[in-house]
């Protein structure tokens, strides 16, 4: 094995291009890798055929010149994408089984780029959940350990983390609805895009909260991030929400050079009980981007305390919405049914059966927020308090911010079964940092800046203005340089 | 706010979610944790602010009203668990 796996997507696409490797090769080394490391559970379903099928074609691609950027590079797809004949499951009971008859518009584009699908990777059940516990597949796990816990990759894209940090690809798809992209990005050391909402079309895959919801890059570097998203990006008439705008050439903005760029420090999200690890990382970042000539200022975001109550209305809301499609009819799972069973049953013990606990819990707490005599109560509240969430970002874009640099998460990864089966509120704050960027709608990368007193990596987050992701790709790729993180998890699987 | 049994019952009931009723009880003080942490929503004042429809301010776009993609019927019917003569399979919904 030569580790080819192990290339980052531009190192990869310089040498495809000069003939020094071909994409065989690249996906042959990240097919070992992935049959190396089973003890992760990163893949959920294989693709190794289909996967050399696409190398060689890529290889025949590349000859002719020409190719895009993302041409031959190994890719792993997270388990909400559908991809066409492949299992596509979301990490549920209820979709076992089930091939889609039709490609997501995001992995359609990749595939059209050239890229090469090694398979589909673990989740959280419909993307419900922080730490990849709530898989029908069971945990994901994270390829850094310092004793001898089991640590989460983080959730609920776990599996993608897993594998970009284990090298198990070169780079991987996530989805984010309330921080998971930038949550397993940052417990893993590597980095994580939520582009802008309807910047990358959410067609084909799996809805969870339709007006949070949105597809990103989770890859080994920022430049891998902005290459990645160019090609996930895009109008898509199929998504009446996703934006008719050009995409950019993101890695175009990558200069590294932030001179008189302002940077907001917003001090509601120095939260109560916050670790001095966490405090004294984000003050670290703070430095490296004044040292890089940014000016950093404090500003305000008066409503952050109220964006996971907030999220915890109109997440399960939506979810209610969208899960209701899942009843025994149509596709996946079916209960076997007694005699005298009738449609009802038919629903009730599909239901039941299909679902985990942590899903049928939030499509439960939707029902009832949306519910007569509590709509407005609970539903109507929490879209106003999302209005104001949103200004108060507004309102500091206005003030000549930049872009806004808050810790990505409150704690570094913890062990498997540390937090689940207790208080489910106390795994919905791991999402206190970033989910009010997807109230918000903006873009948020998470960027591993550091590592805790024990080794394990930590991350920090830089929110940018809508539609602004190379703007703000390019802050990120200032804070990567100054803070220089290159460690990699040792290998025990 | 308290959920007491017999409202998460209701609930399950319009989830089309079975639940034991052993298991009641438990789901009923989940709930009451988590409508707690909303609760937190009362604090805030909401007068005069209008409740979000979409984060990025857009009228939907419009289409034709014609069939774009017709003649899949074997691709829809597919996954289906009990597929039979060309339409989905349930138990007798009307007597």
């Amino acid at each position: 094995m030569s580790d080819l796996n192990t290339l980052t997507i531009s190192e990869a696409r310089t040498r495809l291009r000069q003939g020094e490797v071909t994409s065989r090769q690249l996906t042959e080394d990240c097919l070992a890798a992935i049959d190396a490391a089973g003890a992760l559970n990163a893949y959920v379903h294989h693709t190794p055929d289909l996967a050399m099928r696409m190398a060689e074609a890529a290889d025949d691609r590349l000859k002719q010149g020409g190719a895009p950027a993302l041409c031959g590079v190994p890719l792993g797809i997270k388990d909400l994408f559908c991809t066409r004949g492949v299992d596509s499951q979301a990490g549920s009971r209820i979709l076992e089984g089930f091939k889609p008859e039709y490609e997501s518009t995001v992995t359609r584009q990749l595939w059209e780029s050239g890229a090469v699908m090694l398979g589909k990777l673990n989740m959280d059940e419909f993307a419900m959940g922080s730490s990849n516990e709530t898989s029908v597949y069971g945990n994901a796990v994270n390829p850094w350990k310092v004793d001898d816990r089991d640590l989460t990759p983080g959730g609920s894209s776990g599996g993608s983390s897993a594998a970009v940090a284990a090298d198990l690809c070169l780079a991987a798809t996530g989805t984010d609805t309330g921080g998971s992209i930038r949550q397993p990005a940052a417990f893993t050391g590597i980095t994580g895009l939520k582009p802008t909402y309807g910047r990358c079309s959410r067609w084909g895959i799996v809805a969870f909260a339709s007006s949070l919801d949105q597809a990103g890059p989770m890859t080994k570097d920022v430049r891998d991030a902005a290459i990645l998203l160019r090609a996930m990006a895009g109008h898509d008439p199929l998504d009446s929400t996703s934006a008719d705008l050009a995409v950019p050439d993101f890695e175009a903005a990558l200069t590294g050079d932030i001179k008189g760029k302002t940077i907001g420090l917003p001090r509601e999200y120095r939260m109560d009980g916050m670790s001095d690890e966490i405090d004294a990382l984000w003050s670290r970042g703070r430095e490296m981007l004044e040292d890089a000539g940014a000016k950093v200022v404090d500003v305000s975001l008066p409503h952050t305390k109220y964006a996971l109550p907030a999220y915890y209305v109109i997440a399960p809301a939506e979810a209610s919405s969208n899960l209701a499609r899942y009843d025994g009819v149509r596709f996946g799972h079916r209960a076997k049914l007694d005699q005298g069973d009738g449609i009802l049953e038919l629903y009730e013990k599909t239901r039941a059966e299909g679902f985990g606990d942590e899903v049928k819990r939030r499509i439960m707490v939707g029902t009832y927020v949306l519910s007569a005599g509590f709509y407005d109560a609970y539903y109507n509240r929490a879209r106003k308090v999302r209005t104001l969430i949103k200004r108060n970002f507004d309102d500091v874009f206005a003030q000549g911010v930049d872009a806004i640099l808050t810790p990505a998460t409150p704690s570094a990864a913890f062990g498997l079964g540390e937090v689940a089966g207790k208080d489910p509120v106390e795994m919905y704050l791991n999402d206190v940092f970033t989910v009010t960027v997807n109230l918000a709608g903006l873009p948020g990368i998470s960027v591993p800046t550091g590592q805790d007193s024990k080794g394990l990596p930590l991350g920090l987050q830089l929110i940018g203005r809508p539609w602004e992701e190379g703007d703000l790709l390019n802050v990120a790729y200032a804070l990567e340089q100054a803070a220089g993180f290159v460690a990699k998890p040792a290998r025990w699987w | 706010m308290s959920i007491d049994k017999d409202t998460a019952a209701r609930v399950a009931k319009l989830a089309r979610i079975r639940v034991a009723p052993a298991d009641l009880d438990a789901l009923a003080g989940e709930f009451n944790t988590i409508l707690g942490f909303i609760e937190q929503l009362n604090e805030v004042d909401v007068a005069g602010v209008e409740p979000m429809v979409s984060v990025t301010p857009q009228r939907l776009k419009r289409r034709e009203d014609v069939v774009t993609e017709g003649d899949q019927q074997w691709r829809v019917l597919s996954n289906a668990p009990d597929a039979r003569e060309g339409f989905f399979a349930v138990p007798k919904v009307v007597e």
